[in-house]
């Protein structure tokens, strides 16, 4: 049986409704030369990368790797020192329809006075525009967002009243919401149950399966094989862009994760349970 | 003579009360965004400001101390973010510079005009300090009424940009909206109420102004919109209240009884709020303590019959004293709620449960015993180390996670110390079952 399409109801956008798959269509994302800091510290150095459209992507690498840095860039959120994004073969300002983000969990307040799915509607506000106010055709589309993620009977709660894995089961439909073709999100596996990764990740293959590029920082070497066809290793500059089963190698990880005791460990114990008949 | 009063008063309490309205509202934005204290280290700075202006003009002239006022309270903010950005101090500290510093500076300047200028003492530039409600003009009123309409107004305008904002500022940015900007205008509008409120509030009680009624809206709502409307309406009616109460007894100034009102609706509102008030999280505590005692003397008298095996026999009064050492008296207590409820039978001679507690008693020590089997397969915990934990997760454990528990340990029938874990209740009466002696 085929799984009904996530986002079922029809988008502002007309180039939203058929996502073609056509091998002359620009890539989802393409960085050239990127280098970012925060003040006098650099955390991407002359980044060079591409990600081909209707992917499933991990951006892994160590902590201060310049993962979240790398997303951040490509939605504009800061200014590069050098170098470019295009996101569909232009400027991110002119695809921003297409583009939905989900940051890390911890960077809202989650006692703020509102409830869950005022929170899903949000992901409409770039449809709306400013001054309109969200109607209730807008909150009956975020409760079905809600709903696609198995939390509509959690959208009037206050959000502080949600576990881990539901704020960010809310953060993910709130994307969803956005009904883009890329998405974009800051370790949507970080401090959720087993449940909710099974979920998210039957979710982003879905997403996938529909023909949307989806790019996710991630921190759990183990799954990248099982959950992702595409991977990006970044420590500070790009050590390897590429399919998981080309890309994922002993070789690279150690690039990626060189010198420091802890992570190499992960990397090994990654490297050990990976089996080359478990991808299908 | 009565005419002039009631007129002066009137424009006291229209004044007043719009600062109220507007600084409630606008408060919300600073406490959410957790920026109290970059307003009240603005007010601080906007005292220079006006003794510049005083000096400027050599005299007292409302707008141009707005004016001075702005000047040096947008500088100060200004300069708490050169020293964030700029240095490694951290905003709390750059606030506290910043704050101290201007405020250093105003005190001196202001000290320095009382001496020096004839007009000093009447310019009633003291007034700054702790604010003058009484020395409200009309056209004081005026300038009022427009900067609240510009400030609702625009609050209304950009309501959800604004609610985005102070959410989730990046995701904003994310869908296209100047966040930069946005920012920019909370300030502005921030500016503005601290400026208006200098001559009825004054620089170092104005920061209550913004702060106090939306800490007060925040306990009893968790919808942002209502926080607003509440928070308008709490600071609204604490100056009216308080602009009485100072008129009532003519020698208490009014910016300070206003405060002390708003305050005490703070007080009320931390205590009393359901949900987040201190009254309310206490009784949520104290009933699952009391929770706690009923499940514990329906476990200990189910445990009595268990250990006997004889479900014809029930404990009497003092052998359940014996359990836990608790006495008769605080038995007796902790049975009664029981007893009306249905799940206990007390008599003169045992404590019976009825099917009903029965039933609620193998809840719970199905719950425990499950928990140390967990503990002991799982995390490897010799058996002797798991029944204190138990003892507590057996009141907090859902019946849901219960259940996964259950099928995670493949539904076990014995628990680490070798008791049965009382099998969940289905078609076949087990009640009466034990009841006719039969396990």
């Amino acid at each position: 049986m085929k799984p009904a399409p996530i986002l079922s109801q029809p988008s502002m956008d007309p180039s939203n409704q058929e996502l073609p798959k056509s091998e002359n269509h620009p890539p989802a994302i393409e960085v050239h030369d990127l280098t970012a800091a925060y003040g006098t510290q650099p955390v991407l150095w002359d980044v060079d990368l591409e990600i081909p459209e209707g992917s499933l992507v991990a951006i892994v690498g160590p902590n201060g790797a310049g993962k979240s840095t790398l997303l951040k860039a490509v939605l504009g959120l800061i200014q590069p020192l050098t170098g470019w994004v295009k996101i569909f073969g232009e400027e991110y300002s002119k695809k921003r329809s297409w583009v939905g983000y989900v940051p890390q969990r911890e960077t809202v307040d989650w006692d703020f006075p509102t409830t869950a799915l005022d929170v899903v509607t949000m992901g409409l506000y770039g449809r709306l525009g400013w001054f309109r106010l969200p109607r209730r055709s807008h909150k009956e589309q975020a409760l079905a967002c809600l709903d696609k993620l198995g939390v509509a009977h959690l959208a009037h709660r206050q959000i502080s009243q949600l576990s881990g894995g539901q704020q960010q089961r809310v953060f993910l439909a709130r994307a969803l919401a956005q009904d883009a073709r890329l998405y974009l999100m800051d370790e949507p596996f970080a401090g959720v149950d087993v449940k909710t990764e099974k979920a998210v990740i039957e979710l982003l293959k879905q997403l996938r399966e529909e023909g949307r590029t989806v790019i996710a920082v991630h921190h759990d070497l183990q799954t990248v094989n099982d959950y992702f066809d595409h991977v990006v290793l970044l420590n500070l500059r790009l050590v390897a862009s590429g399919p998981v089963s080309t890309t994922f190698t002993d070789e690279n990880l150690n690039k990626t994760y060189g010198g420091r005791l802890t992570a190499l460990t992960q990397a090994a114990e990654a490297l050990l349970s990976k089996q080359p008949d478990k991808r299908n | 003579m009565y005419l002039a009063i009631s007129y002066t008063f009137q424009n006291v309490l229209l004044g007043t009360t719009l600062l109220g309205v507007v600084g409630g509202v606008l408060g919300c934005f600073a406490l959410l965004r957790k920026q109290s204290l970059l307003g009240d280290a603005l007010a601080h700075a906007s005292l220079p400001g006006v003794c510049l202006a005083f000096l400027w003009m050599g005299t007292k002239d409302t707008y141009s101390f707005l004016i001075g006022a702005i000047f040096t309270g947008v500088l100060g903010s200004l300069f708490v973010l050169g020293v964030v950005r700029g240095t490694r101090i951290k905003e709390d500290s750059a606030i506290g510079i910043v704050l101290s510093v201007f405020f250093g500076v105003g005190v001196v300047l202001l000290t320095w005009i009382e001496k020096n200028h004839q007009s000093g003492n009447q310019s009633g530039l003291s007034h700054i300090l702790y604010g003058q409600a009484a020395t409200l003009m009309e056209r004081d009123v005026w300038i009022f009424v427009i900067a609240g309409v510009i400030i609702l107004g625009t609050i209304f305008l950009f309501y959800k940009e604004l609610k985005l904002l102070c959410f989730d500022r990046e995701y904003g940015k994310s869908l296209g909206y100047p966040m930069a900007a946005l920012e920019i205008l909370v300030t502005c509008l921030l500016v503005i109420t601290v400026v208006i409120g200098l001559q009825t509030v004054g620089v170092i009680l104005i920061i209550a102004s913004l702060i106090t009624p939306a800490a007060c809206a925040r306990q009893w709502t968790d919808r942002f919109s209502w926080m607003l409307l509440l928070a308008g309406l709490i600071g609204g009616l604490s100056s009216v209240a308080g602009t009485f109460v100072s008129e009532q007894f003519h020698r208490i100034p009014t910016g300070p009884t206003i405060v002390l009102v708003s305050s005490s609706v703070l007080i009320i509102s931390i205590l009393f709020a359901p949900q987040r008030g201190i009254l309310w999280s206490w009784l949520q505590s104290a009933s699952f303590r009391r929770r706690i005692r009923e499940e514990n003397l329906l476990k200990d008298i189910y445990g009595w019959v268990e250990k006997r095996n004889d479900w014809s026999r029930w404990p009497s009064l003092s052998n359940l004293m014996g359990v836990r050492g608790q006495s008769g008296i605080k038995i007796k207590k902790i049975a009664r709620p029981l007893e009306h409820g249905g799940l206990l039978l007390v008599t003169e001679k045992a404590m019976k449960l009825t099917e009903k507690g029965l039933e609620e008693a193998e809840r719970i020590v199905r719950k425990h015993r499950i928990w140390e089997l967990y503990l002991a397969r799982r995390l490897d915990l010799p058996p002797d180390h798991v029944h204190r934990d138990a003892e507590a997760m057996e009141h907090a454990l859902s019946d849901e996670a219960l259940a996964e528990f259950e099928e995670l340990l493949g539904y076990p029938k014995f628990d680490p110390h070798g008791q049965p874990i009382p099998a969940r209740r289905g078609s076949s009466s087990k009640a009466e079952s034990k009841a006719t002696g039969g396990v």
